[in-house]
């Protein structure tokens, strides 16, 4: 038995309807080793790992722990096996306890002694370096003390394998150097850990192999020694990819959307931006990079309308007559009744750009609806419209009756962008637009907004992918904690120069929703 | 691994949830579940008669429509029922839950009746019938609009505030009954203006039903219309769907919730004139008879189409009235209509689950490796 | 008569208490069922069949089996209740607010129909059954409780159930704060994703928590018939308590422990104008409406303060898919 895998898993298949999440997936992790299981966005990574956690069920397949053949139908199943998953949304309890929501699940004597558990916690966290109150309420705690109290649940629960899905998408780099640091000490205590991920750097520094899935097929694993960034990529996107993104020289720019010394507090009395200044120009993109909620989506929803401000102005110049309106304390209706064209494709895009269940034409309506006196709806241009998107924009779907919910991501996104596009904007605001697309559907959003910037239009990028952020925009403005922590040229500045910033005034408490 | 954890079984099956069904199968499951439910029925009526089921099928159906006077009746309820569902309907489009519709009939039932009172015999009936009207309407939109007004405002639970609003006005009710009872202190009102039948609404074509059934049938049509073509009902199918989508596209949602439930609340005033001024002439507590309840089922079974609501309230009506015939002829009690009619729900609701889920079952295979 | 008032809003308030306490049990797994009222109906009538059949079959009651029998056959149909309630929204994942309300029309055609063919089984003229000698089983009090003067009236001359009411609810409290089960049930209320990913069986918890919820409010529908009313069965008797019952919920803000101050309050109000001289039947019925404006004020303050502790369980109303994409 001594070198069999911890777990190893063959040939897992899973369906969602008619969409293969995974297909034929084999892997095996040892115990003291860590394997990176790395895809794109999509890839079918955290379905993988939640049919390990027992969440969902395969639809075929075998599951293997210490070489004996295992069904896994509930996350108490997995528990026996000693499976211990930390996911990416987290799983608490927002009105327990850090305590409660450790204990939470377990077997013992009927009545609990919060006490013990809590000194059994104390242990945990100084064995593995953690700090924890374990009386703290959940809705009180920053995301990274909350994936603290993740960890240690698991712990808790004497899991020596670990399955950690895209752990460090919520952190800043020393929160994630951090993780790392613990991640090795499990390690060499013996344990088996499976990180989920899709950045490259965090593969190559911290795990023993890789396991590379696209599209939920299973592509192969190597050894961290013998690979590079290079093939890593090419296994990850199927063929070499250049991420050569054509970007023009920014003609006649003028200012179009100035954003001044804006605050907006939330209702526990967290400043989720604070004094945030930067102009937006016409005929350039702007980029915004930061960690994952630092504030950049309400600094969106603020322009678009929907936040209320504490404080500060935006100001709008109309191109035609050069007026200066103030969008602040604006609605949505009010900023189009000054003339203001607006888009504003969100992050969330069934949740707030679409609606899943209406067909493509009615959410074609959602911009236009209103147009025109008659107290009936107007189902003809909106019909037109779709049509044209779905042939320009190249939507794969049976019609244009058809709910968007049962679209794949990339071609919901092309919907949300075509419709936005189609108002022909004077400004423009995408929020992480390429989330969990494929290459093919990337790029041509990346061209959309190439697009609108030489037409004229002042486009505003919200990325996560420096990389992309460096080769797709003109200046890049770096937000960090709801603070604008620095404004660089896209054009001159390295990775490194934004990792910094983005960093920046993460010192005490972190953002979170 | 202990020796316990290999006998673990595989799930003989699990339930996944599936793609849209065509439209005839999801209608062929739903047909199937009343089926199945009749026949459950016929089993409980047997059971407590010891009747053979092709005789409680016949009975039932000459309840509901043995003589021309039944057939009026079971279209009058079918109206009335109909005319509250559609009035719930655009509320819970909006995932609105307002189980408040009992309360918002029975005070635009009871301004009906104060205005037939009070102003029975004082008012000409131009001026009468244009009076019940807008009270009626204006005391069922304010009903439904103090829900509203705070679900908007503080986003209090609509569907708990709606169902005390219930109960506050039957009180109301019960008020007004003891103080213009008839006589003194019997807590009866009796049949208002009896003799002048002032504000009754007219007996049109020969019968005193049609009316309603015609001012119904124009309701639903409007309703579906509302609903499908007009711009406050594709607003109302965004809030329902999506909040943040509503207030994205700039809709404004608090507006759109108080505008919603004045309307859901005025259909629900029109339904207490209808069965005040227009059949029972009358007001008691009971006078919505529970129909702001059936309402709501009737509309969420019919997937809040206003033209499947018909055909839903149809079904519960005569029903109902199969099984207070059947309790008559065979000697039960009257609440066996609502046995029945339980019944008949609970199937149907069932029954979306497999309209909606499909269960998997494991392909066989040898267990754990031994 | 202060007394007097007292105790007669304790002895309104039982059955409210009975009520809440299940429905809270029940809505802490997020299952809001709208049902109790039907659930209350079923759980006396239940009693009474049984209670009926047992006397009608012996000449003299033995004193125990007058009480086990109606308090089995209570929870039997109250469990069965919640069992169909469990099965619809759980397992079939059906929506909670019609299911809820199907279950009430059906509860109470279930009392009234059985509790009118009582009736017609017995041929008596008065609409209503008796059940007398069952009943004085129920109302065994303290034997000394009378000697006390006025503090025997207001805490000791209750009959068994009203204390079992009240520890129902303490126990409930306990359980829910201290327990580990308890910690779970409120973990599938807040969160059943959560609490699934823990290793917490979600449906399991649901079930339970519905039948043995209901079955304790079914025990509000024993005790009233038994004891407020004396055994005597008459069909909408019960009138509309159930509701009340949830209104008491919102009022005690879901602490079982709260309600019972809550059910005392609730059942004073609804006798008050009793106790108010020179007042009209009409203005009577005005006073009746109390309850209902109070939880409709505690629901609007609660929903302005907002505040984390006062809420409803955060998943109120809503099935549990795991497989949810």
């Amino acid at each position: 038995m001594g070198t069999q895998a911890a777990i190893e898993l063959k040939n897992i298949t899973k369906t969602f309807g008619s969409v293969v999440a995974n297909k034929d997936v084999c892997l095996t992790v040892n115990r003291g080793e860590i394997l990176s299981i790395l895809g794109e966005n999509g890839s079918g990574k955290t379905t993988l790992m939640n049919m390990i956690s027992g969440i969902y069920f395969p639809d075929h397949g075998q599951i293997f722990i210490d070489g004996n053949e295992v069904v896994i139908r509930s996350p108490k199943d997995a528990f026996n096996y000693k499976i211990g998953m930390i996911h990416q949304h987290f799983k608490l309890v927002d009105v327990f306890s850090a305590a409660e929501n450790i204990i939470l699940g377990l077997d013992g004597e009927d009545k609990f002694n919060v006490k013990q558990s809590a000194e059994k916690i104390k242990k945990i966290s100084e064995q593995y370096g953690f700090e924890i109150d374990p009386n703290k309420k959940i809705y009180e705690m920053s995301v990274s003390e909350k994936q603290t109290v993740e960890i240690i649940k698991v712990l808790y629960r004497g899991a020596d394998i670990l399955i950690l899905d895209e752990p460090t998408a919520v952190l800043t780099p020393q929160e994630a150097q951090k993780l790392f640091s613990v991640l090795r000490r499990m390690r060499d205590d013996g344990k088996a850990i499976i990180i989920i991920t899709h950045k490259l750097h965090e593969v190559l520094s911290l795990s023993d192999k890789v396991a590379v899935l696209r599209k939920g097929e299973y592509i192969g694993t190597v050894t961290t020694k013998d690979t590079d960034e290079s093939q890593l990529t090419e296994m990850m996107v199927g063929k070499k990819v250049d991420l050569n993104i054509s970007r023009s020289k920014p003609e006649s720019t003028a200012d179009r959307l100035e954003v001044k010394n804006i605050s907006c507090i939330n209702r526990e009395g967290v400043k989720l931006l604070d004094d945030v200044t930067f102009t937006a120009r016409s005929g350039e993109i702007l980029g915004i990079a930061g960690i994952a909620g630092s504030g950049q989506r309400e600094l969106l929803e603020s322009i678009a309308g929907l936040q209320k401000l504490n404080e500060g102005n935006i100001l709008y110049h109309d191109p035609k007559t050069g007026k200066i309106d103030n969008l602040r304390d604006k609605t949505p209706m009010q900023i189009r009744d000054l003339g203001v064209r607006l888009s504003f494709v969100p992050e969330d895009r069934l949740g707030m750009g679409l609606v899943g269940n209406m067909d493509i034409i009615d959410n074609m309506m959602l911009r236009s609806y209103r147009k025109g006196k008659s107290i009936f709806l107007q189902r003809k241009q909106p019909k037109d419209l779709a049509k044209k998107i779905i042939e320009d924009l190249e939507v794969v779907t049976p019609d244009a009756n058809t709910p968007v919910r049962r679209l794949s991501g990339g071609n919901v996104q092309k919907v949300l962008v075509g419709r936005e596009i189609a108002a022909s904007p004077t400004v423009l605001m995408a929020a992480y637009p390429v989330r969990g697309l494929d290459i093919n559907s990337s790029y041509l959003i990346y061209n959309l907004l190439n697009e609108q910037k030489e037409n004229g239009v002042a486009v505003i990028f919200v990325g996560e992918d420096l990389d992309v952020l460096l080769e797709l925009c003109d200046r890049i403005v770096v937000i960090s904690s709801g603070k604008i922590s620095g404004a660089v040229d896209a054009r001159t500045a390295t990775k490194e120069e934004i990792g910094l910033l983005m960093t920046k005034n993460c010192g005490g408490e972190t953002n979170e929703h | 691994m202990s020796i316990k954890e290999k006998q673990i079984h595989e799930p003989l099956f699990h339930i996944a949830k599936r793609d849209a069904l065509p439209f005839w199968l999801s209608w062929l499951i739903r047909i199937l579940s009343v089926v199945a439910a009749l026949i459950a029925c016929a089993a409980v009526t047997v059971v407590l008669t010891g009747e053979n089921p092709i005789n409680v099928y016949a009975t039932m159906i000459d309840g509901a429509i043995g003589t021309e006077r039944r057939i009026w009746s079971l279209f009058q309820n079918i109206a009335m029922l109909l005319c509250v569902s559609l009035a719930v309907t655009p509320a819970f489009k909006m995932k609105f839950w307002n189980i408040g519709a009992e309360g918002q009939v029975l005070v635009g039932g009871l301004a009906t009746a104060a205005c037939m009172i009070l102003f029975g015999d004082k008012l000409s009936p131009v001026i009468l019938y244009p009076l019940m009207i807008v009270t009626s309407i204006l005391a069922g939109a304010i009903w439904g609009f103090i829900p509203a007004f705070f679900k908007a405002k503080w986003n209090t639970n609509e569907t708990l505030f709606t169902l005390m609003m219930n109960y506050i006005a039957i009180q109301i009710v019960s008020f007004f009954t003891y103080k213009w009872s008839v006589p003194k202190g019997s807590g009866q009102i009796g049949v208002i203006n009896a003799s002048t039948q002032a504000g009754w609404l007219p007996n049109i074509g020969g019968s005193p039903y049609l009316i309603n059934i015609l001012i119904v049938a124009v309701l639903t049509i409007g309703m579906y219309i509302y609903l499908k073509y007009n711009k406050h009902g594709y607003e109302i199918s965004v809030v329902g769907e999506s909040e943040n989508t509503a207030r994205y596209v700039g809709i404004n949602v608090k507006k759109v919730i108080m505008r919603t439930m004045l309307l859901s609340g005025a259909i629900c005033g029109i339904a207490g004139l209808l069965l005040v001024s227009g059949t029972d002439h009358t007001i008691t507590r009971n006078t919505a008879a529970g129909r702001g309840f059936t309402a709501i089922m009737v509309s969420w079974l019919a997937k809040f189409n206003p033209i499947y609501m018909v055909l839903t309230s149809f079904l519960i009506v005569f029903l109902q009235k199969g099984a207070i015939e059947i309790s008559t002829i065979y000697g039960l009690n009257d609440s066996f209509s609502e046995i029945i009619t339980g019944i008949i729900i609970f199937f149907i609701i069932g029954s979306e689950f497999f309209v909606n889920y499909t269960v998997k079952f494991r392909e066989s295979k040898k267990g754990a490796n031994k | 008569m202060i007394v007097a008032f007292i105790q007669r809003a304790v002895v309104q308030g039982i059955p409210l208490l009975f009520g809440s306490t299940g429905e809270i049990i029940t809505e802490k797994s997020g299952n809001l069922n709208l049902g109790t009222a039907g659930v209350m109906y079923v759980g006396g009538i239940s009693g009474v069949i049984g209670a009926f059949l047992y006397e009608q079959s012996v000449e003299t009651v033995n004193p125990a089996l007058a009480v086990l029998i109606p308090l089995f056959s209570s929870i039997l149909g109250s469990a069965f209740m919640g069992l169909l309630y469990s099965f619809l929204t759980v397992t079939l994942r059906a929506n909670q607010n019609v299911t809820g309300l199907a279950l009430t029309t059906f509860g109470v055609g279930f009392g009234n129909f059985f509790g009118g063919s009582l009736i017609k089984l017995l041929d008596s003229d008065t609409p209503s059954i008796t059940l007398t000698q069952t009943s004085n089983c129920f109302k065994q009090t303290l034997p000394f409780a009378d000697k006390l003067g006025w503090f025997g009236d207001i805490f000791l001359s209750y009959s068994f159930l009203a204390y079992a009411a009240i520890i129902i609810a303490l126990l409930a409290s306990f359980f829910f704060n201290r327990t580990r089960a308890g910690l779970h049930l409120r973990a599938v209320g807040e969160n059943p994703a959560t609490a699934d990913a823990a290793g917490i069986n979600v449906s399991k918890y649901k079930y339970l928590s519905t039948c043995i919820g209901s079955i304790i409010a079914g025990f509000g529908g024993l005790y009233y018939v038994m004891d407020y009313a004396c055994g005597v069965w008459s069909n909408d008797g019960f009138g509309d308590r159930g509701w009340l019952a949830i209104a008491l919920v919102i009022f005690a803000v879901w602490k079982p422990n709260f309600s019972i101050l809550g059910s005392i309050l609730f059942g004073g109000l609804f006798i008050i104008h009793n106790y108010i001289p020179n007042l009209s039947i009409s203005m009577q019925e005005m006073f009746k409406m109390t309850p209902y404006v109070v939880t409709i004020i505690v629901l609007i303050i609660i929903s302005m303060r907002r505040k984390r502790e006062t809420q409803p369980p955060a998943s109120l109303g809503l099935s549990y898919f795991r497989e949810e994409r």
